[in-house]
C-alpha cells in the first residue's frame, strides 16, 4: 500500500450518492472486462449536478477538456454520507478508474465503504473536521497514512485523519481476497 | 449470556458463536446469494479471476440469479449482460435462474425472491443490490453487497461483517385507510435522516407492524437502506409463516429458525409512532429524507406519475392505486410497472368494484409496462417511464437523489401509491384523503 498519496483535490458536498458517482445508464459496462473498466473513469461523477461539482465555486467539470478517461485529480474531498444509495461496486471502480486514489469524507455509507476496502480500489478516509467547505478544488494535497495527516500544500493547513482501524489490514493487503489469502482463509488461486 | 437483538442472534448463529456484540467483526456462513444482470457479470468476473475459470460456486442450491434491471431495452450491452448470466448458469448448472423470455421470468429480484420461496426466517441473505434489505420482512438478516464481496461469497460461502447495533421503531395502532407502509417509512427516514441508521440494523416492531400484510412489511424493510441502515428486520408471526410455508415448496421446503429479540436486548435508539395520528408523507427532491406532509405541499404541479418498483409495484400497491383511480381519468402521464410477472397476472385477476385492476388503470388512461425495475433507476434511454427531460414526477419508488430516474435535473417526489394515484388524477400533489375515506 502507498503510504503517501499526493495530488489535486476535487471537492464535493454531502450525500454524494452512487447515481451521481456513476449514473445507472452506464452500468451496462462490465467492470471485469479491462476495455470496459476504463469507461467507468470516463463517466465518473457525470451525474453530479454542475453547480455542485468542484466546490466551493461549483461548475468545475471533473474531467479536463483534453482528458477522456483519467481526470486531473487524485483525492476527492466529500462531506457526510459519501457513497450512499445503491450497492453498485461500479461507484468506487469509477473513481479509481478515473485516477482517484483516496477519498476523504466525514463518514461513508456502509456499502460504498465496504466496496472500496474489499475491492481494494481506493482508500476511504475520515476526518473529524468538515473539509468540503475549507479545501478548494484544485488544491494540492498530501495524505500520510503512517501519521494519519492530511496536508494542504496550497494553503499550508494540516488536519488529522481518523486511523483506518480494523480495515487497515485489508487495505494494506489490497482487498479482501488478498487479505483472506494472507490470513490463510483462502488458498491462492 | 447477554441479551441480544434478533439481528445479533442470527449473526451469532451463522458465525458459530454463542453471542456477538455490536461493533465486532465476524465471519458468517451465507444461506442465499442473489445477483442480477447489472452486478452479476462483474461478480462472475471477480469469482473467476480469484477462484479460476473452471471453479464451481460453493453451493449451487444457494445461488439465485434474477435478471431484472435492464430487460425490455434495445441496449446491446444490457442484453449482453443477460447472456453472461445465461452462460454462467449453464456452466454451473444452477437450479434457480429466472431467465428473460422464458416462463420462469419474474422481474424485480426483491419481490421474486420471496415469491419463489428464497426468503426464510433466521437466514442470512446477501444480494448485489442495496434493496436486498427488503427480505428482512421475513425475519432474516438481508443486506446488499458489492461485486467483490459477492464473488468472495460465490467461492467460499462466507463473508466478514461488522455486527450492527440495532435501532428499534415501534408502531402502534391500525393504519387509517389513507395511509400505507410507505408513509410510515418516509416518516421514519425524514425523522432520522438518510444517514440516521448508517452501520445500524433497523428493527420494526409493535402491533402496527403486525397489522400490516407481508407486502407492506416488505415496503418498510425495503427502505431501511434509504436511512443508511445495514438491514431492516421484522419479527416472525403467523402472517410470515403462512407466506413462507406456502412459497417454500417452490425452492425445496427448506427448514428455518425463528429468532426474536430478547426482552432485555440493548437497542441503541428507540422511537415509538402512533400510526393513527400520522398524515400522508412525501419525500421532496432530491433526497428520501426531505420530508413534507402532503397537506404542506398540496397543489405542487407535476408532469408525471409512476407506480412501480420493489417498494411500490406489488399487488397491495396496485390495489390501493386502483381504489383511488377507479372511475377517474389521469391528468398527467401515468406509468404502471408491476414488480413481477406474478404481480402482472394479479392485475387481471384482482378486482376493485367488479373491475380488474388492469381495466381500471387503462380506463383511467394510464400506461402499463412489463415487469422489471424499469425507470426506478433510470436505466438505458429507451426504458419505460424513464425521465428523459427535466420534468417533475411523483413516484412510489424508493430513491430520489439527483438523476435517479434519468435526467439529473428532473424533480422526483416519493409517496405512497394512494398519494401518487390521487396526484395523477389532479396533476398536482394531492391528498389521498380527498379520494379515500
Amino acid at each position: 500500500m502507498q503510504t503517501v498519496i499526493e495530488g489535486k483535490a476535487y471537492v464535493l458536498g454531502d450525500n454524494i450518492d452512487t447515481d451521481q458517482i456513476i449514473p445507472a445508464e452506464y452500468l451496462t459496462y462490465n467492470p471485469a472486462i479491462p476495455a470496459e473498466y476504463k469507461m467507468f473513469g470516463k463517466f465518473a461523477l457525470c451525474g453530479v449536478p454542475p453547480d455542485q461539482g468542484g466546490l466551493p465555486k461549483g461548475h468545475v467539470p471533473f474531467h479536463g477538456p483534453d482528458d477522456e478517461f483519467i481526470a486531473p485529480y487524485t483525492i476527492i474531498i466529500g462531506g457526510k454520507n459519501f457513497g450512499c444509495g445503491s450497492s453498485r461496486e461500479h461507484a468506487p471502480i469509477a473513481l479509481a478508474s478515473a485516477g482517484i486514489v483516496a477519498v476523504v469524507a466525514e463518514f461513508y455509507a456502509r456499502i460504498f465503504y465496504r466496496n472500496s476496502v474489499n475491492g481494494g480500489y481506493l482508500v476511504p478516509l475520515e476526518t473529524e473536521t468538515r473539509l468540503c467547505e475549507t479545501i478548494c478544488t484544485g488544491d494540492q494535497l498530501r495524505i500520510d497514512l503512517t501519521t494519519h495527516e492530511l496536508h494542504n500544500l496550497t494553503t499550508g493547513d494540516k488536519w488529522s485523519l481518523r486511523p483506518l482501524g480494523e480495515v487497515a489490514p485489508i487495505i494494506e493487503a489490497g482487498g479482501v481476497f488478498n487479505y483472506a489469502e494472507k490470513v490463510g482463509m483462502l488458498k491462492k488461486a | 449470556m447477554s441479551a441480544m437483538t434478533m439481528s445479533e442472534k442470527i449473526l451469532a448463529k451463522h458465525a458459530g458463536r454463542e453471542a456477538v456484540n455490536p461493533g465486532e467483526n465476524v465471519w458468517v456462513d451465507v444461506d442465499v446469494l442473489m445477483t442480477h444482470d447489472v452486478c452479476g457479470p462483474g461478480t462472475i468476473g471477480v469469482f473467476k479471476k480469484h477462484f479460476g475459470q473452471n471453479a464451481k460456486v460453493w453451493d449451487r442450491e444457494k445461488v439465485v440469479i434474477i435478471p431484472d434491471h435492464y430487460i425490455f431495452t434495445h441496449d446491446v450491452m444490457a442484453n449482453r449482460n443477460v447472456d453472461v448470466l445465461r452462460q454462467f448458469v449453464k456452466e454451473q448448472d444452477l437450479p434457480y435462474f429466472y431467465d428473460v423470455g422464458t416462463e420462469k421470468y419474474k422481474g424485480v429480484c426483491h419481490i421474486a425472491l420471496p415469491e419463489e420461496g428464497h426468503t426464510r426466517p433466521g437466514e442470512i441473505l446477501f444480494g448485489t443490490d442495496s434493496h436486498t434489505c427488503t427480505a428482512g420482512a421475513f425475519g432474516e438478516f438481508a443486506t446488499g453487497i458489492g461485486n467483490t464481496d459477492a464473488g468472495f461469497v460465490m467461492g467460499t460461502g462466507k463473508l466478514w461483517l461488522k455486527v450492527p447495533p440495532t435501532m428499534r421503531f415501534v408502531f402502534h395502532g391500525n393504519l387509517p385507510p389513507y395511509l400505507m407502509a410507505k408513509d410510515l417509512i418516509l416518516a421514519v427516514i425524514g425523522d432520522i435522516g438518510v444517514d440516521g441508521a448508517t452501520y445500524r440494523a433497523m428493527e420494526f416492531d409493535g402491533d402496527g407492524v403486525f397489522a400490516l400484510n407481508i407486502e407492506e412489511r416488505m415496503t418498510l424493510c425495503n427502505m431501511a437502506i434509504e436511512a443508511g441502515g445495514k438491514n431492516g428486520i421484522i419479527p416472525v408471526d403467523d402472517v410470515t409463516r403462512k407466506y413462507v410455508n406456502d412459497r417454500g415448496q417452490r425452492s425445496g421446503n427448506k427448514p428455518y429458525t425463528e429468532y426474536r429479540s430478547d426482552a432485555d436486548a440493548q437497542f441503541i435508539f428507540e422511537k415509538v409512532y402512533d400510526v393513527t395520528k400520522l398524515e400522508p408523507v412525501v419525500a421532496k427532491p432530491h433526497s428520501p429524507d426531505n420530508k413534507a406532509f402532503v397537506s404542506e405541499i398540496q397543489g405542487t404541479k407535476l408532469d408525471r406519475a409512476y407506480i412501480g418498483s420493489c417498494t411500490g409495484g406489488k399487488l397491495t400497491d396496485f390495489r390501493a392505486a386502483a381504489k383511488v383511480l377507479q372511475g377517474h381519468t389521469v391528468k398527467i402521464d401515468t406509468f404502471i410497472v408491476p414488480a413481477t410477472t406474478e404481480v402482472a397476472k394479479g392485475l387481471d385477476t384482482e378486482t376493485v368494484g367488479g373491475k380488474s385492476l388492469r381495466d381500471i388503470f387503462l380506463a383511467a388512461g394510464a400506461q402499463i409496462g412489463d415487469a422489471s425495475c424499469a425507470a426506478c433507476l433510470g436505466g438505458p434511454s429507451d426504458t419505460f417511464g424513464r425521465l428523459n427531460a427535466p420534468i417533475s414526477c411523483i413516484s412510489t419508488t424508493n430513491r430520489n437523489f439527483p438523476g435517479r430516474m434519468g435526467h439529473k435535473q428532473a424533480q422526483v417526489f416519493l409517496a405512497s401509491p394512494l398519494t401518487v394515484a390521487a396526484s395523477a388524477i389532479t396533476g398536482v400533489i394531492e391528498d389521498p384523503r380527498n379520494f379515500v375515506a
